[in-house]
């Protein structure tokens, strides 16, 4: 295999890879914010799925992606809606509520998709302005001669659609909001020690909420990718467990923004290699069979969550519904 | 002081916080009942009542935290509805609560911040923050890093972060919680050297305590609650201490304890080298050595934290440690299965532990059930090899509830229905009525009213003069030096200090409690 030869499937894996973890991104930002208010958030996998379901649904009828992808991000909401009612208003248990809305989004999506398009629960393909389209960055053209910076322009960082430049985008935008913004304060705050802001005379319920929605809006886009960016239609539990490999990241990240860039890259890199090289072959040696690849991302999971990974302290209210003491 | 809304009105100084009327239930409980009460500015105006007298109730209506059922407050002369803890810091209302409310991993100046920001970046308000706390730091001696982190400051700087929070926002009128539970004496001290800082500065300032002596000390006024009434209020210069324990229990209350001197008998426990690392390798004991004799009560002082807790755990047979612990001359496993609770008691070790709510009783259980905790296998509550003698357990509870004066006598009532002082009781029933040759006892009279803390101190002396060894560890200094014959101060998990209790005084342990040697220097 020559450099050239070897260069190219750099850049393709590369490629690949923030493909693939867009939705990763953005469903971990998501799990920051609630998380980070101290409402634990395993129903990233439902939100992502009904949104999924709802963008490419309203795409397929209006022939409008944009309007696919608003009605995904409500569907979503609507969940976090729910989940807050449960968690925040009733203080419920919030991972029993997260299931709950994960059963109950893969239920709806297939019963609903099933009544509409008969299709297996799926959605017609997206076509035209029903899904996104790679989007070429400018100069392109011109810098595509460069050596080694200009392929990986050209090829890994031009050519992607709107939402990877969002979720690329939503990282440092997450991070400033968290850290240099009151809103942040009180909402990191909010997650370690709510009463340190209720005794501030700031509503704890209301800046729990503003978290948990933003939770919704964000995966509400993750959803939208996948079903009109990453795959042009809506198939049955398409979002296959990346609300909890999202999670993982979240906890191997440790709860911070950037290093949740890295965690998801990460795991879309595993991803990405599980889909170019099904079978590699060490030095003629033997053949790592495509099973194992394909279980990368989920072993990496099981070992990050058994705690393997440094110790990763979540925020200290987490779980907990606030209740004024006596 | 009713009509104090009337004449009040016409003086030419308003005072600064005028309560009159407030009242409040939390369901069947009233906790506070037709409460009136004036603080006139630039005073220290002190509040002194039991556990559950309604204090920190009534604190809480005046900062927002409850809304009072009935009543007014006044502001400086002005009616003021305090619908929550906003309309409470508009007021000019600060509060220092008996918990900190801060956030652990925040720095000072984003602690004292929050709630308080200037716009909706932070970069302005952390810049506005920096220099006032400088001004505030040189006004009232309240230095603290600005950059630290809350966790690693020590809970007397934590303390002067809650106070600066308050001042940040500009109150005039602060509200302090049980300030000194958790300072060492020096701590304590200077706080009150804050306080009357602020005093002077014209602040208002209104201490709850159920420390008598803080009250004669630190205030210019004082007010006596009991069962949600304020049952007194004048001058502290014009009480005493023996006044207001009788104003708050409502008899009279023997503030010392009556005791002889201790007729010591042999070592009954000896302890040599102990070690205990917690889960994080950190050792918190380290290497401590001393010995109980028959007869006498060994006091534990020292700042809460300090390896206290873990020294009467591994006693206790609750967790594992290193070196030679010997009881009546025997070595006793301290690691491995027999090294648990149920074997300390075969031995003779009874246990009360500190957190009575979590290790001594199970609180959704009935009080005859938790009565028999720890000795449940012992052959007379067995009916047979299957199942326990119910009858002769409740039988038991009954005869001790009788003897300990527990209230309401109820054996069927859960654990958590009874009070503080009478939780204490069920446990201290359990344990000393099983005649154990030692007796280890933690903090014994947390958050247990005055009338039964002379019960306790009693039940603990009369033990002792039974020939029991008795470790007690409080952190109460007051509670150690009139209950121990002979005080080890703990610190930083060694024993800092051992006296003997005649021969020292609050200033010389206060000293060792902060980790100098006074004496040795």
């Amino acid at each position: 295999m020559d450099i050239a030869q070897t260069f190219l499937q750099f850049l393709l894996t590369m490629d690949m890879t923030i493909r693939l973890s867009t939705v990763l991104i953005l469903a971990s930002l998501a799990g920051l914010f609630s998380e980070r208010a101290g409402i634990f958030d395993i129903g990233l996998e439902g939100k992502m799925l009904v949104a999924a379901f709802l963008s490419a649904a309203v795409s397929y009828e209006t022939g409008n992606v944009w309007l696919g992808v608003l009605a995904g991000i409500a569907g979503s909401m609507l969940f976090s809606l729910i989940h807050g009612l449960a968690s925040i208003t009733y203080r419920g248990d919030q991972l029993i509520s997260g299931v709950a809305l994960n059963f109950l989004a893969s239920g709806l999506t297939v019963v609903i998709g099933n009544a509409l398009y008969q299709k297996g629960g799926g959605t017609p393909t997206l076509t035209g302005g029903a899904r996104f389209h790679d989007i070429t960055l400018p100069f392109v053209d011109v810098l595509r001669d460069v050596p080694i910076l200009g392929p990986i322009y050209a090829n890994v960082i031009s050519g992607h659609t709107a939402i990877v430049y969002i979720a690329l985008l939503a990282v440092p935008l997450s991070w400033w909001i968290l850290f240099r913004t009151r809103f942040g304060l009180r909402l990191r705050a909010v997650g370690e020690n709510p009463a340190s802001v209720d005794t501030a005379g700031i509503s704890v319920v209301r800046q729990r909420y503003a978290a948990v929605m933003i939770a919704g809006v964000l995966c509400g886009i993750a959803g939208a990718y996948l079903a009109t960016s990453q795959a042009a239609s809506f198939g049955r539990e398409m979002t296959a467990g990346r609300g909890y490999i999202a999670l993982a990241a979240l906890i191997f990240a440790k709860w911070r923004p950037f290093y949740i860039l890295g965690a998801t890259l990460l795991f879309g890199f595993l991803e990405a290699i599980s889909l170019l090289y099904p079978k590699i072959d060490v030095f003629s040696l033997f053949t790592i069979p495509v099973q194992f690849t394909n279980a990368l991302p989920y072993i990496l999971t099981v070992v990050i969550l058994a705690g393997f990974v440094g110790k990763a302290v979540p925020p200290k209210a987490g779980g907990e519904p606030y209740v004024k003491e006596r | 002081m009713a009509n104090a809304k009337d004449q009040g009105r016409q003086e030419t100084v308003a005072p600064a916080i005028e309560l009159i009327g407030i009242s409040k239930a939390f369901g069947p409980v009233q906790a506070n009942k037709d409460i009136s009460l004036s603080v006139n500015k630039g005073t220290i105006h002190g509040i002194v009542g039991e556990n559950g007298a309604g204090k920190s109730t009534l604190m809480s209506i005046l900062y927002g935290f409850y809304k009072a059922d009935a009543g007014e407050i006044y502001v400086n002369g002005k009616l003021t509805p305090i619908t929550d803890s906003q309309a409470a810091i508009a007021a000019g209302i600060g509060m220092v609560h008996q918990h900190f409310k801060l956030v652990e991993n925040f720095t000072v100046l984003e602690n004292v911040i929050l709630g308080a920001e200037n716009g909706a970046l932070l970069r302005p308000s952390l810049a506005k923050a920096r220099a006032v706390l400088v001004e505030l730091a040189q006004e009232y001696e309240l230095e603290v890093d600005p950059d630290e982190l809350i966790e690693n400051l020590s809970v007397g700087h934590q303390q002067r972060v809650e106070i600066l929070k308050a001042l940040y926002r500009q109150a005039e009128i602060l509200i302090l919680d049980e300030p000194t539970g958790v300072l060492t004496p020096s701590e304590a001290d200077h706080l009150f050297r804050i306080l009357k800082n602020l005093r002077q500065q014209g602040k208002t300032i209104i201490l709850i305590t159920h420390k008598l002596r803080e009250i004669m000390n630190a205030t210019d006024t004082v007010s006596v609650m009991r069962r949600g009434e304020m049952t007194a209020t004048g001058k502290t210069s014009e009480t005493s201490p023996p006044k207001l324990a009788e104003l708050m229990v409502g008899r009279k209350v023997l503030l010392r304890v009556d005791k002889t001197p201790a007729r010591v008998g042999k070592t009954l426990l000896e302890v040599t080298d102990l070690r205990v690392r917690d889960e994080a390798g950190v050792e918190r004991l380290k290497g401590i050595s001393l010995q109980v004799k028959a007869g006498e009560i060994l006091g534990i002082a020292g700042v809460d934290g300090n390896g206290q807790s873990e020294l009467l755990d591994v006693l206790g047979g609750i967790s594992m440690a290193t070196g030679s612990v010997k009881v009546n001359g025997d070595e006793i496993p301290l690691i491995g299965r027999h090294a648990n609770g149920q074997a300390r008691r075969k031995l003779g070790i009874a246990h009360v532990p500190e957190d009575r709510q979590r290790l001594g009783l199970i609180m959704n259980f009935m009080a005859w059930e938790n009565m028999c905790f720890g000795y449940h296998n012992e052959p007379e509550f067995q009916k047979n090899r299957l199942f326990m003698d119910n009858k002769a357990i409740l039988a038991d509870t009954e005869k001790k509830m009788e003897q300990f004066d527990i209230r309401p006598p109820h054996p069927r009532l859960l654990a958590q229905n009874f009070s503080g002082g009478n939780q204490q009781k069920i446990v201290l029933a359990r344990e000393i009525e099983r005649n154990p040759d030692i007796l280890l006892v933690g903090q014994p009279t947390r958050g247990v009213d005055i009338g039964a803390i002379e019960f306790i101190h009693k039940q603990i002396v009369q033990l002792r003069d039974a020939g029991k060894a008795i470790l007690l560890v409080s952190v109460e200094l007051e509670e150690i030096l009139s209950l121990s014959d002979r005080v080890a101060v703990m610190f930083n998990g060694t024993i800092q200090g051992e006296r003997i209790t005649s021969e020292t005084d609050e200033k010389d342990l206060g000293l060792l409690m902060s980790g100098i040697d006074g004496k040795a220097a």
